[in-house]
């Protein structure tokens, strides 16, 4: 018989439940996007934070480095373009992205 | 030592959940239920239970109530019966498979149509495969007693599985009969409060209920059985711990005048009470005859049972319900199953007795051991017989 | 117990310069690209904060959101099944009302929150919600409103508006799509004389942040029903999730109120409405209406909205001048 199973049944926690919270962050999302990111001009840019606001994969996330800034993080944005259609100055705008450029250091953040 | 009453065996169950100092009862009124939720809710609001008593508008939010408050650590009772059980159905699933120890009382009535309002066991024989411990009560004392013990063994945390304990609608929950009332403080040290193995608390964070790929759900799925099985010995345990602080003794299988018995009623429920005085008759009349009554119903005591009816020529196993189409009785039907694979092979006669609240009485009996002896003997089989059906 | 108003008297708005950072719910979930519905529970997540127990009912967002062994709730959470959110935030709510008052558990001051979708709001789940209402449990709920059962695949749900094409409602020559009109649930909620409900929307997020955090802040049962785009299920591209949830708040389709203790409150006053059919533009959902049945829409949503002015000046005293 195939071995299917993830996990040994006796290291399942209680009710089948998961005690590490947050979990999915291991998840790459990022790896849906096809063929294009969004780029962010910081001349254009406002520090409005609509784009970190918005994205529904919390892609974006506030620069350390430049307060009001916000940095693009490839491993999870799923290039729905919201940020790219809402930015008040049109300061996002999509760049063509090669498919091996959407993992690793290549991939922003 | 406790104090003796006279109490409605409903009231008395309520009792016991007071007893056992409940945090939350979250449930929807269903004849012959009823008195134990309206005590219940006396209770609370005399000051004399210190609980939450949520009044739901249903049966299914009465079960998913008490999964949420289990599941946020809280002590958690229910009671139904019949249509109320059945529209509790895909939660009892989900209560049993996150674990969750709850503890509910079944008033067992039969399931529509036609609607019927007296007891039998359809409502919780629908119910075999939900994974939860389940436990058959016999008169007003063991209604108590198997109340208390039932949180005592739902909160171990070598089980933490929901308990199910059956009473006879009306003819448990209506009557009145005499019982010893445990004291508080004796109560208090068998059972302390509960102290969850994991729970819904901001402090660490879990997710329960999440969606089972083929990949987890098998495991989690043998993690449930093993539970279920392994729950026995807990059970077991709990039970000679009740013996020494309440000094009433439980098995999971009882037996009753079958030592030398040929033949064998196998009964679960208060009907087992009228079946002991029958044997009793019979016995004067010289019959070889004797009885077993299922106490522990889920996980079924394989090994109790086979003890049980070892020597034994003839078993009567009769159901309160029927399985239609399989076909035989729901009882019957696993009993045969598990003497089949064990290679134990007495005669196994069933019948269905007491559907929708119809008497059975000692002439029943008397004419069941009739019929299956003669059966027997001419090698004749009894599949399924339904008594006292009007041709 | 305090009336809403009471509750609100020191509220502490949540402004474009204070938006909490927190992220309750976290990345590497599976919606879908551009989903609004995630969206809105993100930002519900942050105006609530850590300090909540989070029920989920059956749905996209529970799906989405807890593939074992990968959760994204950074919160207690648990999802039972699909119509029962609100009874299972009930149980928990009175699980620990029990346990605080018999001082086995610290009063952390954790919020209850329901998260629904529409079909489990306002359909198969309507009942368990009427009842936690009713009895007046300290919980919020909050109906993420995609107007389909969009989790098993775009099926019609009695949220799903007039006209919109579903697969249980495709419209043909016998059809023109889903025949009824939207229920009013934040209507019904209102009618169970709750403290507070509001409606909201993600092109708001402001707005909707500040009703999620009023909502949790209220004793007692809340309800907040948030206007949630699906591109998938909408026919829509995946970059217009915030301009849809724009436009059906500028064509007066999606009104944002709350009804604080039976007070109707407008949020936005749409004095200028864009007409509806540069709303039912923007998805292909509506694509087959003709113009009869969009200016069947347009007079619905004009009698809708002078109805819910009515109601705004029938329950707020009349100022003096």
């Amino acid at each position: 018989m195939a071995d299917e199973g993830m996990t040994p049944w006796k290291d399942l926690a209680l009710g089948c439940a998961m005690p590490e919270p947050g979990s999915s962050r291991r998840f790459n999302t990022g790896d849906w996007r096809s063929r294009r990111r969004p780029i962010t001009d910081r001349e254009k840019c406002i520090k409005c934070g609509l784009c970190w606001i918005i994205c529904p994969d919390m892609a974006y996330t506030p620069d350390p480095k430049a307060e009001g800034y916000y940095n693009w993080d490839g491993y999870y944005c799923k290039g729905c373009g919201i940020c790219v259609e809402e930015c008040p100055k049109q300061a996002i705008s999509w760049q063509e992205e090669k498919e091996e450029d959407k993992y690793g250091p290549a991939c922003g953040a | 030592m406790g104090r003796r009453v006279g109490l409605e065996v409903s009231l008395a169950c309520a009792e016991a959940v007071k007893l056992c100092n409940a945090d939350v009862i979250a449930a929807y009124p269903i004849t012959p239920q009823t008195h134990i939720v309206e005590h219940l809710s006396e209770l609370v609001a005399d000051g004399h239970l210190d609980a939450e008593f949520v009044p739901v508008e249903s049966e299914h939010s009465a079960m998913s109530a008490c999964v949420g408050s289990a599941a946020a650590g809280a002590r958690t009772f229910t009671s139904t019966s019949s249509q109320g059980l059945a529209l509790m159905h895909e939660i009892l699933f989900i209560a049993s498979s996150l674990r969750l120890p709850i503890v509910m009382a079944v008033a067992n009535r039969s399931l529509s149509a036609p609607i019927s309002i007296w007891n039998d066991h359809s409502d919780i024989m629908a119910e075999r495969d939900i994974g939860w411990i389940q436990t058959f009560a016999e008169n007003g004392q063991e209604v108590l007693d198997l109340t208390i013990h039932a949180f005592k063994v739902a909160e171990d945390s070598r089980v933490n599985l929901p308990v199910a304990v059956n009473l006879d609608g009306f003819i448990l929950t209506h009557v009145i009969e005499p019982m010893e009332m445990p004291e508080q403080v004796e109560v208090d040290a068998y059972l302390p409060a509960y102290k969850p193995s994991q729970w819904l608390n901001p402090a660490k964070p879990i997710s329960l209920g999440m969606v089972g790929m083929p990949e987890v759900y098998t495991e989690a799925k043998k993690a449930n059985l093993e539970a279920l099985e392994g729950s026995y010995p807990v059970i077991k345990e709990h039970w000679q711990g009740f013996a020494k602080a309440f000094g009433r003794s439980y098995q999971p299988i009882e037996t009753y005048r079958s030592d030398d018995a040929d033949t064998l009623f196998v009964t679960m429920g208060s009907l087992g009470e009228t079946c002991m005085s029958a044997v009793d008759q019979m016995r004067e009349d010289g019959r070889s005859v004797g009885q077993v009554r299922i106490r522990l119903w889920r996980p079924f005591p394989v090994d109790d049972f086979l003890a049980a009816i070892k020597g034994a020529k003839n078993l009567i196993v009769i159901d309160r319900a029927l399985s239609p189409g399989v076909p035989a009785g729901p009882v019957a039907t696993e009993l045969r199953a598990l003497l089949y694979a064990k290679g134990v092979k007495p005669f196994v006669a069933n019948y269905v007795a007491g559907l929708g609240g119809r008497d059975v009485t000692r002439t029943d009996f008397a004419a069941m051991l009739e019929e299956t002896e003669r059966a027997a003997a001419s090698g004749q089989a009894i599949t399924c017989q339904m008594v006292g059906v009007k041709e | 117990m305090i009336s809403a108003a009471e509750a609100l008297k020191d509220f502490q708005k949540i402004t474009p310069k204070n938006i909490p950072l927190v992220e309750p719910f976290s990345k590497g979930h599976r919606a879908c690209q551009g989903c609004g519905e995630v969206l809105a529970l993100r930002m519900v997540a942050k105006a609530v904060g850590m300090d909540m127990i989070a029920v989920s009912a059956t749905g996209c967002m529970e799906i989405i959101s807890s593939p074992y062994p990968q959760t994204a709730w950074e919160v207690p959470w648990i999802h039972v099944a699909f119509e029962n959110a609100a009874a299972v935030a009930s149980g928990i709510e009175a699980g620990r009302k029990a346990l605080i008052r018999k001082g086995r558990i610290k009063d952390d001051g954790a919020k209850v929150v329901a998260f629904a979708g529409d079909g489990a709001t306002a359909d198969i789940g309507i009942q368990a919600l009427s009842g936690a209402l009713e009895r007046g449990h300290d919980f919020t709920y909050v109906c993420l409103d995609n107007e389909a059962y969009m989790n098993t695949g775009i099926q019609r749900s009695s949220s799903t508006p007039y006209g919109a094409m579903t697969t249980t409602s495709p419209p043909g020559p016998k059809s023109k799509g889903q025949m009824t009109w939207k229920k009013n649930m934040p209507m019904i909620a209102a009618a169970h004389n709750i403290p507070y409900v509001a409606t909201a929307s993600p092109a708001w997020h402001i707005d909707l942040m500040n009703k999620v955090k009023k909502a949790v802040t209220v004793p007692g049962p809340a309800y907040v029903h948030i206007y949630s785009p699906c591109p998938t299920g909408w026919r829509c591209g995946p970059e217009t999730s915030i301009e849809t949830a724009r436009k059906v708040v500028q064509s007066r389709v999606f009104p944002l109120y709350e009804v604080i203790d039976g007070r109707f409150v407008l949020s936005r006053d749409i004095k200028k409405p864009i007409p509806v059919k540069d709303y039912l533009d923007t998805q292909r959902r509506f694509r087959h209406l003709g113009e009869k049945d969009i200016a069947y829409i347009q007079k619905r949503v004009d009698d809708d909205w002078d109805r819910l002015l009515s109601l705004v000046q029938a329950t707020n005293p009349v100022a003096a001048e």
